[in-house]
């Protein structure tokens, strides 16, 4: 599949991030070279072949839910360079 | 190797030298040498002075065991309580974690010394600590070539004599292919093996963490007091820890050693010829060699390189610079995700991002995402099969040596083909471990040793027996 500029814009879009032109053209050429690489994965054979994507046999692990203590939130409200109130990181409006 | 974990902690204990003395010496020899080097990217001198006189300590008490006292390099994808921690990336600059994980706060617990934090590719992307913020490490064997990645800073650290040993991760072979590169032990534990609570996750279904340090011995010593079951980590199961350090004395003889014919095809010969010899060097001590087949290994890449970046692009989404890292004064709040992510992520972290998020999304996460799922699989599978006639597996870590700084040039396919022979062990979560097996202009080549999962004791004694 080819990958064109279009994609990579879009894609980079909804990661949030921004590209130059630069960088648009340097990505896509280079995606497009390791994507090339990535389909020889259509060559395998998979019919009936289950998906793995957890290798070491572990299903639902279960554990009880007491209350332990945490963090302290004016430990955790410090790694934030943003201001604070009440307990809460202020962020811009979001609309 | 007269400055190993083990001659080191005997002297400890005997009185010859003291925590404190050995501290000064590393941070004697991180300042001689970290300028060219460029192994620790920042050193906490007064907190590991102050680890060091606890050490003395507990010794003088007789607490503790082989690791207390010892100081060493922890890369910096983990997160160290109150000390910067950043994975070396811009977009976590600053941030000092409130909290410790598992593996760290158990060897605090033990007296161990932090000495200071190790240099890694970008969120640990890459195989040479290049894209680091803090500029590329150097390999101490020959400064013109790469200590390799992205345990880089931590391989370069112990080749060079600066610590003892030091942490590393291994995604996709990040602590294997730096140990080949420096002459070191190097191991990457089964999936779940090592809690990875507190360390900063890359891909979550990939990742482990390990050692690097001087001898499979050492290797042991280590993993002994980091594995077992963790509540902060559900991947890791409630499996024994065995005795590694005791595994060592069992005998090679008799045990079969499986050699893939996959890895082997088009190696340089050279190289085959030094592989060759630690393959006759274990016939030898009376193991038996058995030419075996995994047919997938040709698709590893491809499946990793589809996995990771998946997993990147998820895991990268909770870096929006507002929690930590240096924070943006867009004028909205989206606009400041965009400003903290564009500004924050190196070329390599924003590719695997846009890799990822392209093979998560809508039309293309069944011709990607799922199909690598499948194969992963059959890639499983195929060590199942080999496992079923074979005690461990024989395979060159990596397909030459350090290659010289820079040289990858700007595809980076070239970078990800470094990963061929280590990430299959990685996408089937089967521990493997990497030794010296011999030299090539003067450069160390490793031999990496494939186990069954969980099979660390195993691996552990065939390494040990061969050095």
């Amino acid at each position: 599949m080819a990958l064109t500029k279009d994609d990579v814009r879009h894609v980079a879009k909804l990661a949030r991030l921004h590209l130059t032109d630069e960088e648009l053209d340097r990505f896509t050429g280079q995606l497009g070279s390791i994507f090339h690489h990535l389909d020889t994965l259509a060559e395998v054979d998979t019919d009936g072949v289950e998906e793995t994507a957890q290798v070491n046999g572990l299903v639902n692990v279960d554990r009880d839910d007491p209350v332990l203590p945490s963090l302290d939130r004016e430990d955790v409200l410090k790694t934030s360079e943003r201001e604070n109130e009440r307990g809460m990181i202020k962020v811009r409006k979001s609309i | 190797m007269d400055r190993t974990i083990k001659v080191l902690s005997e002297k400890l204990r005997s009185g010859k030298l003291s925590s404190v003395e050995l501290t000064e010496q590393c941070l004697k020899a991180i300042e001689e040498q970290n300028g060219k080097l460029n192994a620790f990217i920042s050193v906490n001198r007064e907190g590991a002075l102050t680890m060091a006189k606890k050490a003395d300590e507990m010794i003088a008490k007789g607490e503790g065991n082989e690791l207390t006292g010892i100081p060493l390099g922890v890369k910096d994808n983990f997160c160290e309580l109150g000390v910067e921690s950043t994975a070396c990336s811009n977009v976590l600059k600053g941030f000092k974690p409130p909290y410790e994980g598992t593996v760290l706060r158990k060897l605090r617990g033990l007296g161990a010394v932090f000495i200071g934090h190790t240099n890694t590719d970008e969120f640990t992307m890459g195989g040479s600590t290049e894209t680091s913020r803090f500029g590329t490490s150097r390999n101490p064997l020959d400064p013109k070539r790469t200590p390799g990645g992205s345990s880089g800073g931590s391989a370069a650290a112990v080749a060079a004599g600066m610590v003892p040993w030091a942490l590393g991760t291994d995604t996709g072979g990040s602590i294997r292919q730096p140990a080949s590169f420096c002459g070191l032990t190097g191991l990457k534990v089964t999936y779940g093996r090592v809690s990875r609570y507190g360390v900063m996750s890359m891909a979550s279904s990939l990742d482990t963490i390990g050692p690097i340090t001087q001898t499979p011995e050492d290797a042991a010593i280590v993993l002994k007091v980091i594995a077992g079951h963790d509540p902060m980590d559900a991947t890791t199961p409630q499996q024994e820890v065995e005795d590694y350090p005791a595994e060592l004395n069992k005998e090679v003889k008799g045990i079969t050693i499986g050699v893939p014919k996959e890895y082997l095809d088009g190696l340089e010969p050279e190289v085959r010829k030094v592989f060759d010899e630690t393959v006759k060097r274990a016939k030898k001590l009376g193991a038996k060699i058995q030419e075996i087949s995994l047919p997938m290994t040709k698709y590893g890449l491809a499946v990793y390189y589809v996995i990771c970046p998946s997993e990147v692009s998820a895991n990268m989404a909770r870096y929006d610079g507002l929690r930590f890292g240096p924070k943006s004064d867009a004028p909205n709040l989206v606009e400041s995700y965009f400003e903290s992510r564009t500004k924050g992520f190196g070329d390599e972290v924003k590719r695997r991002i846009i890799i990822g998020t392209y093979a998560l999304s809508a039309g293309y996460y069944d011709a990607y995402y799922k199909k690598a799922l499948k194969v992963r699989t059959l890639i499983v599978n195929d060590f199942k099969k080999a496992f079923e006639s074979v005690d461990v597996i024989f395979t060159p870590t990596t397909p030459n040596i350090a290659f010289v700084t820079g040289s990858k040039g700007s595809d980076p396919i070239q970078m990800y083909l470094e990963d061929v022979m280590t990430v299959p062990a990685s996408v089937a979560g089967v521990p493997a471990i990497s030794i010296p097996s011999g030299e090539l202009k003067g450069m160390p080549l490793g031999l990496q040793i494939i186990g069954q999962h969980f099979g660390e004791g195993r691996i552990l004694q065939v390494a040990h027996r061969l050095s």
